[in-house]
Formats: C-alpha cells, structure tokens, sequence
C-alpha cells in the first residue's frame, strides 16, 4: 500500500506530528510505502530547526529528520502555510529579504499542488490533525 | 497533469474566523481546482457558518474572504454539501447561507445553486464515495 500523509497541527502543542511519526514508521516496518509526508497548517512548524525542546523529551524534528534519512522520505512544508508562520529555507529567505533561514535537514518547502498531487498518487490519504 | 481522476472531498468543519483552518481549506480548494479531480465541499458543524450572508469582519482586522466561495463555481467547483443537522443545530436555514451558483454548460449554461442540503445520513454517504477525504 502507498500511504500520502498528512500532518496538519504543530509539534508539541497537539500530538497529531507524533501519531503520524509512529504511523508512517509502523507502515514502513511493515513494507508498505509512504509516497510524501505533508506539513500543512501549524504542522510546518514540525520543519523549524530552531527549536530546543527539554532533553528528557521526545526530539520531534530531530525524529523526522532521522525517520525521512533512512527511508528516503519526501518531507514537504507548505510555502504559504510557511510564510506565515516564519519557516524559511535559505532561497525563500533570500528572496523575500530576510536575515535568516530555519527550515531542517530533510525537509523541503514546496507548493499546495504538493499535496493534491500526493492524494491522485497515494493508494490512501492519511490526514492526522484536530 | 494527471489521466487518473479521483474523488476529492474537501470538509470543513470550523467556524471561519476564529482558526485559520476555513482559510487554508479554500487554499487548498483553489489550488486543487487546477488539477481536474472530480471535487466536492462538505460543511458540517461549525463549517456552515463559513457559507452564511452578511460577514463583516471590519472590527477582528481578518480577511473577509466569504466571498471567494462565491467564485467557486468559475473553478468548477460545483458541489458544496451541506449538513442539514448542522444548520438546525445552530439555528440556521438555507436562507442565512449566501446563495452560491455555478453556470451548467450541460444546460446551456442555466445558472444553479451550488448548495446542496444533505441529512447527516446522507454526508456519511457522501463521504464513503471518495478517494481522498481532507478535513479541516
């Protein structure tokens, strides 16, 4: 099976990022197929690389960035989710004239068709939000 | 862009102002409209209010961005299901809702509405059809 998922509440604040992480790993243990991990809404905030959660905590970014390195997975923000919420990479920051980037190894920023195109391609679309 | 045609369901569920998730929904939707999926909206709960006439949202400082449902039609975006349960719940008719129409080119372009009052029976019907259900 082909799973697209989608992540669509922030990191921390709503367990949604940590059930669509045990998710997509128990799908691939399984030897299924996750074609592209959506971050939509405050769930781009999933792809900050500044943030410093206490030790004895789980490192959701960190986990993400592990998980999408050792299967190869398409981790995409959404661009104008992004914006809004200040997630940068270094072009974006470029061209929009700010002094920092802040978007994690492993993750890409990319459009809305992103998403649309991952539902027409997924054998099944997982959204794991509010 | 793609030959494969699926069933797009997009729900919305949130009263539109007090969460972003009703304007990220009809991002979603605009942009989506590009890809020819066979595409239909779903209000229920707080998400009829997202359809109601009259919004003014002058003193919050937000966007005003009810009428973009209205341009829905010039996307052929052409089918917005209603929960009916919904409506009555919140004390609402079909008569609070802005009227939404589309241009049926099968009919010589006959303007209809793009509404369509469903029971909540009928929605879990509607839902089970899709391919792709996105909640917000």
């Amino acid at each position: 099976m082909k799973f697209g998922i989608v992540v669509s509440e922030g990191p921390y604040q709503h367990q949604a990022s940590d059930s669509a992480y045990n998710f997509v790993k128990a799908a691939l243990a399984k030897g299924h197929e996750v074609s592209r991990v959506f971050f939509y809404h405050d769930g781009v905030n999933v792809g900050t690389r500044l943030s410093i959660p206490p030790q004895d905590d789980r490192q959701i970014q960190e986990q993400w960035t592990a998980l999408g390195k050792e299967h190869d997975l398409d981790l995409v923000i959404c661009i104008a989710a992004a914006q809004r919420r200040g997630l940068l990479d270094e072009n974006e920051a470029k061209r929009q004239g700010k002094d920092a980037d802040n978007i994690a190894e492993g993750f890409r920023i990319s459009g809305l068709g992103q998403l649309i195109e991952m539902g027409i391609q997924a054998d099944r679309t997982i959204t794991f939000g509010d | 862009m793609s030959e494969t045609i699926k069933k797009f369901l997009y729900v919305n569920r949130k009263a539109p102002y007090g969460t972003i998730y009703a304007q990220e929904s009809l991002e979603v939707v605009l942009i989506g409209a590009a890809f020819d999926q066979d595409v239909s909206l779903a209000f229920l709960d707080d998400g009829v209010f997202q359809l109601t006439k009259g919004q003014d949202t002058k003193e919050i400082g937000l966007k005003n961005f009810s009428a973009t449902y209205r341009a829905l039609g010039d996307y052929e975006v052409t089918k917005l299901y209603v929960e009916k349960e919904s409506l009555e719940e919140r004390g609402l008719t079909l008569d609070d809702l802005q009227n939404i129409e589309y241009e049926d080119e099968d009919d010589d372009y006959a303007e209809k509405s793009s509404i369509r009052l469903i029971s909540r029976a009928e929605m879990a019907e509607v839902m089970a059809d899709q391919d792709v259900v996105l909640s917000f």
